[in-house]
Parts: structure tokens; sequence; C-alpha cells
């Protein structure tokens, strides 16, 4: 006769009503919903029950599902157009012992100087290793600590050869990248969206997901500006781009001309990272505008260059284009003010936000794009739901049909399984999405594998005259190679889709391990049970399987 | 029982006694499949080839041809439209409602939001009561990455799935499991480019379960085999394979009826969104189920196995 210990009930009686009991959220989801989001509120659902829901994946709620790629190399190349003008500048102090100065190759993340007189390289070399612990190269505020050693200089004759060290990229890349997920954070926050989820992603990559976005139109007009805001001064005005710049200037159009082209100096008087605050309002026409305040150290140096340049224009530059350029009538020495522009209510608010939120370090490419309607989200979960009710009933009706008593008890593993899977998902906070559903529906179907496997073979030992009890015995036992067999190859695709896969299909290969370890669970533990009650109970004299 | 008489045949069936026209059949259509996919290639979706898709509906009839002129004379490469069958068909409980159309549009180029706002606008100028319901777009770099990682899972895959069998079995095991394997993919890639359909990321996935699936059927084959080798020590090879096959006849019949039973469920229930890949699931278990009788054993057959079982070999693996 079969041993029934204790402890074996114990165990599964456990894990049965625990999943049970972690499952029985996602049954009420629409009442639980309702509950997490008015928390104030009476609801229906009762407070000792758990109430954490399965998450539904954004094919299922609909959404906005965006990769983009931050371009860490741009940062790193005007690090060095940077640093050129420093060196340089420094070098040319020193003529009479280096010669000619020329950078050779502007293209690349590194700075090669030419010199003209090699014989003096050392003591080029000296020049511009000071800047190796310059803190103007990297105090832009994404850098947290004042580095040493930043550079690697080499040099080949009569050229100098200056490139990050491998360790001071990464730090850079990492800062940038950082700080990219800081801004893109406060700019999709600020659009007052619920839940969005924005994560890194490989080593330049950032994953953002808003779900409940019905157009991605608003998002990419945030996230597809760097929104770098200066205040420049302006050289000279001219109609068209036969402007020359020398090295400390820089050339740059109009948002409000075609044909206008501004002179400025490449250093700004103060930049947008001194903004502390950034609203919309109106300009005194009643036109739309953004207001800004500077933080004292920058409202003192806009005050200083205000109060000597009365009478000429000043350009406020986003995004390397002039938005405006209004002429200094007075002394502005509070440290506030506002820019103006062809600007229509949106668009103020929108920069205020860009504004607010700073700076991106780097530009930013959307690499993939995913928009989901929530109409197509609500109707792929009702057609899920179904197709899930229906195949399980087709696949318990056969099993119903073809085993009986045994069919029936089968049957019921099933439908722990599928609560199992449930309760599993819930628990580890794994998203369910549509091909995850195809992943349940298909575990519904695979999963009485175990247990044909094992009625298959007691049906063999019967017919081969054993006793029952010894037929259930062999049976198990001989069908457990196989079922472990037959698992594990599923279970190794299972999880070569979760490593290779991304999004939805990342889904599929959740709710399908899930099911392999439920599965086996079920047929192993919670069949067998069923089986040994009713031989300890009914004491069979034949057994019909 | 209604279905319990079904499988209680006692009479063994003559599994190999049409293998070798079987395994021209097999070779012919594996042949075929890939002239196939070397003459058509495959429909792919947008996360292999890059692009911009829009998924509408509209209450009204969209009228193809007039929004195909629309779009092509627009410069944004190739346009493809197609209409999909309504998944709601039948439901009545979504937003959409069965008179709905929905279509599938597809433009070639992705360049950001600009394609998004251009096509956005042309189709609202045609079609006023438009809405859309899933928009993608993938850049050329993200797609280019995703067919290498695709093909990359799947290798990866049937790797794993050789030495795990290697060292359950013997090498002559793995390799005829592996073979089958190959047989269900090629095959299957032979059927979605004569077909047409839309090869995206969920096929690759759907490939990677059939070859879970496949080889699920094929180790409980093998197990058997493997088991009645021990047992039967000198009845031939042949007559150990097709009496093994015949013992696990009826659990193969039924694990497969179970799952296409769900299957069909998703195919004809679970939604366009999924169809593609329910097909690929449901095409993949009957040539999976077909493979690992009569690819797998008989590959077994050809290579011929040690009897020896009993003598215990480092590298034979353990028995559970």
């Amino acid at each position: 006769m079969p041993q029934l210990s204790f402890f074996r009930i114990f165990i599964i009686a456990i894990v049965c009503f625990s999943s049970l009991l972690f499952a029985s959220p996602n049954f009420f989801y629409s009442t639980v919903d309702k509950k997490l989001n008015n928390p104030k509120e009476t609801s229906s659902w009762p407070d000792f029950l758990p109430s954490t829901l399965v998450k539904l994946g954004l094919d299922l709620r609909g959404g906005v599902y965006m990769l983009l790629e931050v371009k860490t190399d741009d940062v790193i190349r005007e690090k060095f157009d940077f640093l050129w003008t420093d060196v340089r500048s420094s070098l040319v102090k020193k003529r009479k012992e280096l010669g000619s100065i020329r950078r050779i190759d502007t293209s690349g993340d590194q700075l090669k100087i030419e010199i003209g007189k090699s014989e003096n390289i050392d003591f080029a070399i000296k020049e511009i290793d000071k800047f190796n612990s310059s803190t103007e190269l990297f105090s832009s505020r994404w850098s947290g600590s004042v580095q040493k050693d930043i550079l690697d200089i080499s040099s080949m004759e009569n050229i100098i050869t200056i490139t990050f060290s491998d360790e001071q990229k990464r730090t850079l890349e990492k800062q940038v990248i950082e700080q990219s997920l800081e801004i893109i954070r406060r700019r999709v926050d600020d659009t007052g969206t619920r839940e969005p989820t924005i994560q890194r992603q490989g080593r330049k990559r950032v994953l953002v997901q808003v779900p409940g976005l019905g157009s991605s139109e608003e998002l990419i007009a945030l996230l597809g500006k760097t929104a770098k805001l200066t205040f420049n001064e302006v050289v000279s005005i001219d109609s068209s781009s036969n402007l020359t710049a020398k090295l400390d200037e820089i050339i740059v159009g109009s948002e409000q001309n075609k044909d206008l082209f501004y002179l400025l100096k490449k250093r700004p008087v103060v930049s947008g990272e001194n903004l502390t605050n950034a609203n919309p309002s109106f300009d005194e026409n009643g036109l739309p505008a953004v207001s800004f305040n500077f933080n004292p150290s920058a409202a003192l140096k806009f005050g200083n260059y205000t109060k000597d340049n009365i009478g000429s224009p000043f350009a406020i530059v986003l995004d390397d284009v002039v938005i405006s350029a209004p002429t200094i009538r007075s002394h502005i020495p509070g440290g506030s003010g506002i820019i103006t522009g062809n600007f229509s209510v949106e668009e103020s608010n929108r920069l205020a936000i860009l504004l607010r939120s700073g700076a991106l370090p780097a530009e930013i490419e959307v690499l993939e794009l995913r928009t989901i309607g929530p109409e197509l989200g609500r109707d792929s979960i009702n057609a899920g739901k179904l197709a899930a009710l229906v195949g399980g009933l087709l696949v318990l009706t056969f099993m119903w049909l073809s085993y009986g008593l045994f069919g029936l008890f089968a049957n019921v593993a099933l439908a722990l399984n599928i609560i199992l899977v449930m309760a599993l998902l819930s628990i580890l906070g794994a998203t369910l999405t549509l091909p995850g559903i195809a992943g349940i529906v298909l575990t519904i179907g695979m999963a009485v594998d175990a247990n044909v496997l094992v009625f298959e073979r007691i049906k063999e030992e019967i017919k081969k005259n054993s006793t029952i009890y010894n037929s259930i015995k062999i049976g198990y036992e001989k069908a457990l190679s196989s079922i472990i067999d037959a698992n594990v190859t599923t279970m190794i695709a299972a999880i070569i889709l979760f490593f290779f896969g991304s999004g939805p299909i990342k889904g599929f290969s959740v709710t399908l391990g899930l099911g392999i370890i439920t599965s086996v669970f079920t047929a192993l533990l919670i069949t067998r049970l069923f089986i040994d009650l009713y031989m300890l109970f009914y004491k069979p004299k034949v057994l019909r399987v | 029982m209604l279905l319990r008489g079904l499988f209680n045949q006692s009479k063994e069936i003559q599994f190999f006694s049409f293998s070798n026209l079987l395994s021209y059949i097999s070779l012919g259509a594996i042949f075929v499949s890939i002239i196939l996919f070397f003459i058509l290639g495959l429909n792919y979706g947008i996360d292999f080839r890059g692009g911009t898709m829009f998924m509408v509906s509209s209450s009204e009839k969209i009228k193809v041809s007039d929004v195909r002129n629309t779009l092509s004379s627009s410069n944004l490469g190739d346009v493809s439209i197609s209409q999909a069958t309504n998944p709601l068909e039948t439901l009545s409980a979504g937003t959409l409602t069965s008179t709905d159309n929905i279509f599938i549009i597809k433009v070639e180029k992705t360049e950001g939001q600009n394609i998004e706002i251009k096509v956005k606008a042309l189709l609202l100028n045609k079609v006023p009561d438009i809405k859309f319901l899933q928009i993608e777009s993938v850049g050329s770099k993200v797609s280019s990455e995703l067919v290498r990682n695709g093909m990359l899972a799947v290798l990866f895959a049937v790797t794993s799935v050789l030495v795990y069998i290697w060292l359950r079995f013997e090498w002559q095991f793995a390799l005829g499991a592996v073979v089958a394997l190959i047989h269900d993919v090629i095959l299957t890639i032979g059927v979605f480019s004569i077909l047409r359909y839309e090869f995206n990321l969920s096929i690759v996935a759907a490939l990677l379960t059939i070859i879970g699936y496949s080889l699920n059927d094929t180790v409980v084959v093998f197990d058997r085999v493997r088991e009645n080798l021990r047992n039967f020590k000198s009845v031939p090879l042949l007559k150990v394979l097709n009496m093994s096959i015949n013992n696990t006849l009826s659990r193969t019949i039924m694990t497969s009826v179970t799952t296409l039973l769900a299957l069909f469920a998703l195919y004809f229930l679970g939604g366009d969104v999924i169809r593609g890949f329910t097909f690929a699931m449901i095409w993949g278990v009957l040539v999976g189920t077909y493979s690992s009788i009569f690819v797998a054993a008989k590959i077994l057959l050809i290579l011929d196995v040690k009897r020896n079982w009993d003598e215990k070999d480092s590298k034979a693996g353990t028995q559970f």
C-alpha cells in the first residue's frame, strides 16, 4: 500500500494554498486594480488578502516602448575640441621654442598636434601635461570628482597624440549615460504619466517604457532634444553665411530667419546648467515665452555682462540655433529673465520642461519605437483569455475522455498548474505579455505530458499483470527518466529565449519556463497524491487508466 | 470511456516499412525549402528588415490602391499594405467591433518621428475616422542586431541540445536528435517562404519552442530505445526501434493532441497579433512529431548504436 507521510501532504497543501492566495488577486483584476489606485476608498477586496497583480506588458495595456542610444562618442569628441582650444592658447605663447602648431586629426577620439620644431617636443609635452589634472576638462556637472592623469600623451617625431585612457573613457561613458538616464527620467516624469520604466540596457542604451500613452509624439519631442541652452556674446550678424569665424568664435543659424547668421563667441556667458527654474509664461505682448532664474553665481555673471554691454545684441542659443537675440536695454541684476521666440503655448510648455530637466550630455538616437494603442491591448487580453479558456476546456475534456478518473486527477493538477504559474508571476513581479499568454496556453497543452507519460507506463505495467500498487509505483519510476529529459530540453529552449529575446518574447520564455517547473511539480507530486489517496480509501480491485 | 480503446491496439505498426520512401520525401522537402528560401526569401517583418509599421482600423472600407498611391508618391521608400483579419470577429467585448477594417501598412523608412507624423497626416487626410492601433518603428542598427541574436539563439539552442543528449545518451542519439531538429527548423522556414507569412521575432521564438517540443518527443522515444536496448540485447536494432516507437506511440499522440488543441484555440481565438506565432507552433508540432519518429529514429538506425549498455561508460550518462 502507498505510504502517505504527513510531511508530504503538508508541503503540497502549503504550496497549493499559498499559490491560490497569491494568484487570487489576478482573478479579480479590476477590483484589485481600483483598490491599488485609490487606496483611500473602501473596496470590496479585503485587506488581509495579498493584492499584488501580475504586471501587464505594454502589448496588453497599451503604451510606448522606446529604445534609445546615447551618442557618447560625441561627448568625447567635444572634450577634445575643448581641450584643443586650451592647449593651443597655451602653446601659442611658446611659439618661439615650438615653431608652428597645428591640429592634424579632427575626426576621431584623439587629439593629434604637430609642432614645427621637433627637437623641443619634450617641452611641448610638459606644457600639455599641465592639463592632465585639469579641472576644466571634467568640471562639467556630470563629473563627480577631479580626476588625475586623465590623458595619455605620447609622441612620435614632431607629432603629439593625446587620448583618454580606456578607464577614463569608460568612466566618462558611464557618467554620460547616468546623467542621461536622470534627465530622461525627469522629462518623462514631467509629462505626468503613470509608472514609466526607464532602464539602462547594454553599454550605451536606454529603454523607456511608458504604459498608457497613446502616442509617441510628445515623448519624442521631449527626448529628441538635447536642450543645451547658452547665452552668448554676439560678434556680428550677417544676412548670408559669408562670415568667417576665428578659433574662439562660431557661426550659428537663426530659428526665425533662414537667411540670418550669427557670429558668436564660443564660450557662453552663462549656460543652461546654471538655471534654477524655468516656467512657461508670456511676454509683454502677451505671446508665449519661458521665464527663468539663474543661480547666484550665474546671476552675478549675467548682471555684470548686461551692465557692460548695454545696447548690443545678445544671443540665446538652444541646441546650436539662435532662438532669439534681443538687444540689452538695461542692466539685469536679479538673475532672472524671459526667453521669447516664435513659440506656441505647447512649445513654451515643452521648452520649460526641457530647461528645468537640464540638457542631455549627449545627443540621443531613437533605435526602436513601438506604440500600442490601448484598444488593441484590451482586445489582446480578451482574445488571450478566451483562447486560454477554450484551450483549457478542450484539453480537460480530452484528458477526461482518454483516462477517465485518472484524467480527472490530471485535470485538477492542470488547474493548479495554471494557478501556480499566475502566483509565481505575481510573486516574481514578472511581466505578462501576449506571447506570455501564448506560453501559458502552450503550457496547458504540454503540462499534461508528464501525466500522460506516467499513465501510459502504468497501463503497460497493468498489461504485464503486475499488482495495482506495483503498476503505479513502477509506472512512476520508469516514467521519471523520460520526464526529466523531456522537460530539461524544453527548459533549455526557454532559458535561451530568455537571454536572447527582448520585450514580449522574454515574457513568453518566462511563462514557458515557469510552466515547465510547475507542470513537473504538479504531475509528480499532486497527481501522485490523488492516486495514492484513491488507492488508500477506495482500494480498487481493477485499475482503469 | 470513449477514447480509451483508441490507442490500445495490440498490433505493432511497422514504422520502418516505408522509412526509405519517407527519408527521400524528407530530404526532398528540405531541399525544396532551401531552394524556396533562396529564391523567394522570407517575408521579413520590420523587426528584421527595419522600417515602420502602422496597424490602423477604420469603420469605412479603406481603398488599398488609393492609400498606396498617396504613400508611394511621398518618398517613403517601399510601401506595403495588407488587410488583416479582424482579431475580434468572434468577440464583442473590446472597443473594436467586427465592422472595423484593420489594415497593416509598412513603410521602408524609419528616420524617427518625422515619418510617423508624415504618414499619420497623409492617412488622416485620406481616411478621417482612422484609428492607430499600433505603430512600430525599428532602425537598421537594431534590426541587424535582432537578426544576429535570432540566429545565435537558434544555433545556441541546437548546440546545447546536442551536448545534453550526448551526455545523457550516446553521440548517435545526439546526432539523430539534432538532425531531426534541423529538419524541423528548415521545413518551418520553407513553409514561411512559400506561404509568405510574416517572419518576425515571435517566429524565432516559435522556432525555439519547436526545437524544445520536437526534442521532447524525440527524447521520449530515445529514452525507450535505450531501455529496450538493455532489455532485449539480442533483438536486431530495427526491431528494437520499432518496438520503442510503438511503446511510446500513444503518449506521442496524446501529447500532440493536447498541445494541438491548445494551439488551435489560440490560432482561432487568440487574435491577429499572435496568429503567425501559433501557426508556426502548430506546424512545428506536426513536423516535430513526424521527425522524432521518422527522422531521429531512422538516423539512429543508419548510424547503428552500441549495445553493451550495462557496462559502465563514463560518457553514457547517468540513468535516473
